[in-house]
Parts: C-alpha cells; structure tokens; sequence
C-alpha cells in the first residue's frame, strides 16, 4: 500500500516533466525518422529498419537512467527523501517505489518505437513482440543505474553523467549508429564486455528468428548486477542519511 | 508525560562534535525554540531527535519512546518540516497532502478529511490545486509544514521554519505556528525576533551546546538588556564562546 503510494508519485513527477516527453521519446522517434530517411536516400545495411529499430529502442531506454537519478537526487537535495525517512516508509518502499513505474514506461517507449517502425515498414510479427519484450532486462539495467547514480551523485553530476555520458555511451558502445568491428581492437572489445551492444543484438536476433541465448544472458547478468548494487548502495545512503 | 525529554545527547564527525551533551526537556504541548548561529549544532540535534541520525552517545525520550531503541515507534509520533521545503515539486498542494498520509498508510477517506481539515487549518484552500514546485517560498514552507502534520503527530521539529522568506510571509507563518494547538513544538531558528515572538522558552546553543534555556523574559533580564538580541550575544559572550557575528 505504501509501496504503491511511493509509486504513483513517481510515475506523476516523471511523466508531468517535459523532458520525459521529449528526450524519452520524442527524440528517439525523430531518430527512427530521419535515419530511416536517409537510409531510403543512401541504402546502408545498418540503417534498415530491422537493425536500427533495436538501436533506437535501447538507446531511447538509457533515458530512463536520467529520469530516475535527477528524482532520487532532486529528492535528496531538497531534503524531501529527509522527511519521507521520518515516515514508517522502508527501504523496499522506496526501491521499488523508483523502480516499477519506470518499468511500464521503459517498455511503452520501446513499442512506440517498434509501433513507428511499423508504420515506416518494418513486418510485424511474432518475433517482433519478442524483440520489445526483451528490452525489459536493459530497461531494469538503465532504472538500477539511475537509482545508483540519484544516490550517489547530486542532481547536477547527475545530469553531465546520465544526460551526456551514458546517452552517448550508450550510443557509440551499442553498436546502434555504426558496425563495431569496423573500429575493432580495445573498442570492439570494451563493447563486447558492456551490456549495451548485447542489449541490441539481442533484439535484432530475436526480430530475425533467431536464437540469442548468450546476449540474453551478457543483459541479465548486467540488469541483477545492477539491481543489486543500487539496492545496497541505497540502502547504505539511508543509513548515512 | 514530557513531549522531550533530552539526556546527555553527543554527536561526533570524526573529531569534529556537533552536539557536546545536550540535556533539556520540554514538557508536552509548549513551543521550545533552539536559538543559535550557523554550526551551533541546532539541526544536528533536530536530526537525532527525529532519527535521522544515531546519536554518538546519550538518548533522548519522545513521548516517552527513546529514539536510539524505539525509532520506529518515535517516527509514529513526530512530523518534521525540514530547513529545505521537502516538497514534490510536480505534485499539486492536494496531492503532496495525500501522498503524506499515504506514506503513514492512511485509508483513502481518511487521507481525504486529513487533507480537508490541513486545508482549513493553513489556509491552502487558493493553492490546493497548483503544482508544489510553483508555489512561493512562502507558500512552499506553509504546505511543508501542512505535510509534517498529517500523521497526526505528538511533536513538531520545524527547522529554520522560515528561513530566506520575506517579512509578510515571515509573518503569515508565524500566525501559523502560533495556531498549532495540542502539539509539541520544537523549532530551532537563528532569527532573535523569530525565537521570542513563538516560543514558549528558547534555548540558546552555541559550541554543539546548550547554555541556557527559559523564558525570553527571564534570558533578557538575566543579561540586564531590554533587547533580546543583547541578551544573546551576553549569554554566548559570557560562556566564553564565539557568537559567529
């Protein structure tokens, strides 16, 4: 119940702030757009709408990280987490409190993505279900991280590290914009040991039928990390509070 | 039974002490007024009482529930209105209040009537339904306030109540808390004028310590001056401390 009532208030001060609107899914949808464009201009396997749409997906998810760390360290800066650790809230009031509203969203941004994608010609089938529904373990992954980062850092940091960043982490390391193996040595290797470009691969196989066990496995094990180490970490700033 | 009751309360960072052994009881229902300057050790006292932090040594007794063995029953019985305003920014004044009784797992209704009753009570009603974040800082300290009292609680903490604001919402304010029947107030403040205006007895902190605390007639007839602000800086002056003018 007081879960529940931690969680409304989340989901009405992300979804009432313009920039969930236009960062979270207007830009990735202007991206779909204009890359799609330019693929009909200028054919490149990459920009096909079965290998870009996953990109998009991911890369419009790694918003989700700005939007729960700029509330966690708005909440701590105005002192407003103060007063709630007065009231009988526990800690998995306020874990799961940030986290699940986000989830629903973090899936509706990626069908919209998919449902445009549609519109511009991508098939739609059974498999592309699948491939929506896959991004829920990189969708848990970018929410732990913006719970890890609202409690570590203020709400300034956070927007350099998770507006600026992550985003542009996520879009160079995702192989979502450009082929990695064609930059090859350290950086093909530092992508291959994050979760990002897992995230889209698992995506893009899953929309060709095919089996994609060991990216699914590379983003699950980065979604528990991640849960876990936000969990403690919050947990600890609760108690240094 | 005492609404406070604070005995040999220390809280040390490292080699820095904040509070050096507070002792003080305010018995139920007064409005006490912890006066002193910036680093007096006024909020770190407010934040032990209100178990945001663990005291390094000492207790302190809310209504009789101690707030290093009994936290979660004290969070029951106390509101605490923080030096910052603490609102949700994007939450309407209505849904700041409900989200308050939510958190203290109040039914629906009874959050409704709670809301009703703080509205009357502080005189929302014209800012009930705009968004928190858009509110003046006066009305922002009043909703903060209305928030610390919806659970019903014992004891009040206010700190620095109202801090940055002007002289009309100063005052608005103080009607407010003037209004506050049947509850504890503790409230620290660095304003002199505010502390004598509010409280019932104030005391004065300074080096993590209390001085003294009374009436603010009696401090002022104790440092022989008409003026508070006098007696204050005698009382710091003659503990041998500095005033951090």
């Amino acid at each position: 119940m007081r879960m529940l009532t931690f969680s409304r208030r989340t989901a009405r001060e992300v979804l009432r702030d313009p920039l969930t609107v236009l960062f979270g899914l207007g830009f990735p949808l202007v991206l779909l757009g204009l890359l799609t464009a330019i693929q009909k201009n200028i054919p490149v396997p990459l920009f096909a709408l079965e290998s870009l749409t996953p990109g998009v997906a991911v890369f419009g998810m790694a918003f989700l990280t700005l939007f729960a760390a700029m509330l966690i360290a708005r909440d701590r800066s105005t002192s407003f987490l103060r007063r709630l650790y007065t009231t009988p809230l526990t800690g998995w009031d306020y874990i799961l409190g940030y986290t699940l509203p986000l989830v629903p969203m973090g899936l509706i941004q990626s069908g919209l993505c998919y449902a445009a994608a549609a519109l511009l010609g991508l098939p739609v089938t059974a498999d592309t279900v699948r491939a929506v529904l896959a991004g829920l373990p990189m969708c848990l992954f970018f929410i732990a991280l913006g719970l890890l980062c609202g409690t570590v850092f203020t709400d300034r940091q956070v927007g350099g590290l998770c507006g600026a960043l992550l985003t542009n982490l996520t879009a160079w390391l995702s192989g979502a914009w450009f082929d990695v193996t064609m930059v090859g040595g350290w950086f093909q290797r530092t992508a291959r040991a994050l979760p990002f470009l897992h995230g889209v691969e698992l995506q893009r196989a899953l929309l060709r039928g095919e089996a994609a066990g060991g990216h699914l496995a590379w983003t699950l094990g980065y979604m528990a990390a991640a849960i876990v180490a936000a969990a403690a970490v919050f947990a600890r700033g609760m108690k240094k509070d | 039974m005492d609404g406070v009751r604070i005995q040999g309360l220390v809280k040390r960072y490292g080699d820095v002490t904040a509070v050096a052994g507070l002792d003080l009881t305010i018995p139920a229902g007064e409005r006490f007024a912890l006066l002193g300057v910036n680093g007096a050790g006024k909020t770190t006292a407010l934040r032990m009482l209100s178990c945001l932090t663990r005291p390094t040594a000492g207790d302190a007794l809310v209504c009789g529930k101690s707030v290093v063995r009994q936290p979660r029953a004290v969070k029951a019985l106390i509101g605490l209105s923080p030096q910052e305003t603490a609102v949700a920014a994007n939450l309407t004044v209505r849904e700041n209040l409900l989200f308050m009784a939510g958190t203290h797992g109040m039914e629906r209704r009874a959050a409704a009537d709670r809301t009703e009753e703080l509205t009357q009570a502080l005189g929302l009603g014209e800012v009930l339904s705009r968004r928190a974040g858009r509110l003046s800082g006066g009305w922002q300290r009043r909703l903060s306030i209305a928030m610390a009292l919806v659970s019903r609680p014992r004891v009040l903490f206010l700190d620095e109540p109202t801090l940055g604001l002007d002289v009309l919402a100063r005052a608005a304010l103080w009607e407010v808390i003037r209004g506050l029947q049947g509850v504890t107030v503790l409230l620290t403040t660095h304003y002199m004028e505010e502390a004598e205006a509010l409280a019932d007895r104030v005391g004065v902190m300074a080096g993590g310590r209390l001085l003294c605390a009374d009436t603010a007639a009696a401090l002022k007839a104790r440092a022989g001056t008409d003026r508070f602000e006098d007696a204050f800086v005698a009382i710091v002056k003659e503990a041998g401390l500095s005033c951090g003018c």
